[in-house]
């Protein structure tokens, strides 16, 4: 019996496109992946859905805080940067970026403490302070699904190399360098946990580990404990230069924040 | 005590059954996380979740040490009639908060 095979109908034909593109886009060479895409299914649904992810509560405690006036000066942040989801708009893709007044790179928090400083004239807030961690998170969320984009700018190349040297630094009495797991081992296992290929695309970040928000430099901190070396002290400069260095990494890769992790 | 986060469907089909999903921040201190001096982190739990729609109650949980901070609590629940959901978390300090959200059904 020779029955000729139909053709797709034609209902098919934008699904198969479909296929088709992602079939390109998953060939064009790029193999990195977020920390996302190694967690189980139930993890990722919890990212997902805004009334599950537990980072959408400091996100709602930021957005409290974004129109709360703090300081001498009497101001909130939206007395000058009004509605957040038009001003906030990209700015966590451009971080850490050049601050002229201290002539160095400053991450998110270090900016909006600088803001808090400067403009509000008040106590800036400890690093990893709940309400410091909410606001970043809160200008950060903006973001969300815009791809990474470090600025051009010439005077953060020499804090970028020195991340990148630190990167592949052996160090601790373990004398693991970050690039010894990172690059060389990502998707394998480390105890339970898949090793992630280190990009910072979803900081501040819900870690079920910590049960709470934390920071880039909080998870930095885990690595430098977990390969025996002392961590830099909170706010170093030597975390926003690996931050710099691994946003460079990143380039291009969709801002998640808040996103969770195990 | 403070922020939480409440997920109820837009609208309902009366008879149907639906979920009700809530998040609510809170430390969850268990009370067996030592300070350095040796004594112990005081014990600050939500002890009791309750869910009432128009004034009956419709869900309740009691809640342990061993429950995560920022406790993730959903449940269903058939669709009878519309009004007024109430949510109510109370914790070791006596502290209780409360949100509230429309139920519409059809």
């Amino acid at each position: 019996m020779t029955t000729s095979r139909r053709p797709p109908p034609l209902v098919l034909l934008p699904a198969l496109l479909c296929a088709a593109t992602l079939a390109i886009a998953a060939d064009n060479g790029d193999s990195r992946r977020s920390g996302f895409d190694d967690m189980s299914p139930p993890l990722q649904a919890m990212q997902r859905e805004d009334v599950t992810n537990p980072g959408m509560l400091s996100v709602l405690e930021g957005q409290m805080l974004w129109s709360t006036k703090a300081g001498a000066a009497g101001k909130s942040c939206a007395d000058c940067h009004r509605d957040a989801s038009v001003s906030m708009k990209g700015v966590a893709t451009r971080y850490p970026a050049y601050d002229a007044t201290t002539q160095r790179p400053l991450d998110l928090e270090g900016k909006v403490n600088a803001c808090r400083e400067t403009q509000q004239q008040a106590e800036p807030f400890a690093w990893e302070d709940s309400k410091l961690l909410a606001l970043t998170t809160y200008v950060a969320t903006q973001s969300r699904g815009m791809p990474i984009a470090p600025p051009d700018d010439p005077r953060l190349e020499p804090f970028r190399k020195r991340g990148e040297t630190l990167y592949n630094q052996r160090q601790g009495q373990l004398n693991f360098s970050c690039a010894n797991c990172h690059d060389s081992h990502p998707g394998q296992k480390l105890a339970a946990a898949t090793i992630p290929q280190g990009h910072p695309t979803g900081y501040p970040i819900y870690r079920l580990e910590w049960q709470s928000i934390g920071s880039l430099q909080r998870r930095l901190r885990g690595c430098f404990v977990g390969v025996r070396a002392e961590p830099y002290p909170y706010g170093a400069q030597e975390y926003v230069d690996l931050e710099l260095f691994l946003m460079s990494r990143a380039k291009g890769m969709p801002i998640e924040t808040p996103a969770v992790r195990p | 005590m403070a922020r939480a986060l409440i997920n109820v469907p837009a609208k309902v089909k009366r008879g149907e059954i639906f979920e009700i999903k809530t998040l609510i921040s809170h430390p969850m201190e268990t009370g067996y996380r030592p300070k350095g001096d040796g004594t112990f982190y005081p014990r600050d739990i939500i002890q009791t979740f309750v869910c009432t729609l128009n004034g009956e109650e419709i869900f309740r949980a009691d809640l342990f040490p061993a429950i995560a901070a920022n406790p993730f609590i959903t449940f269903t629940t058939t669709a009878t009639e519309g009004g007024l959901l109430m949510f109510s978390w109370t914790d070791d300090r006596g502290e209780t908060a409360m949100e509230s959200a429309k139920l519409v059904v059809e």
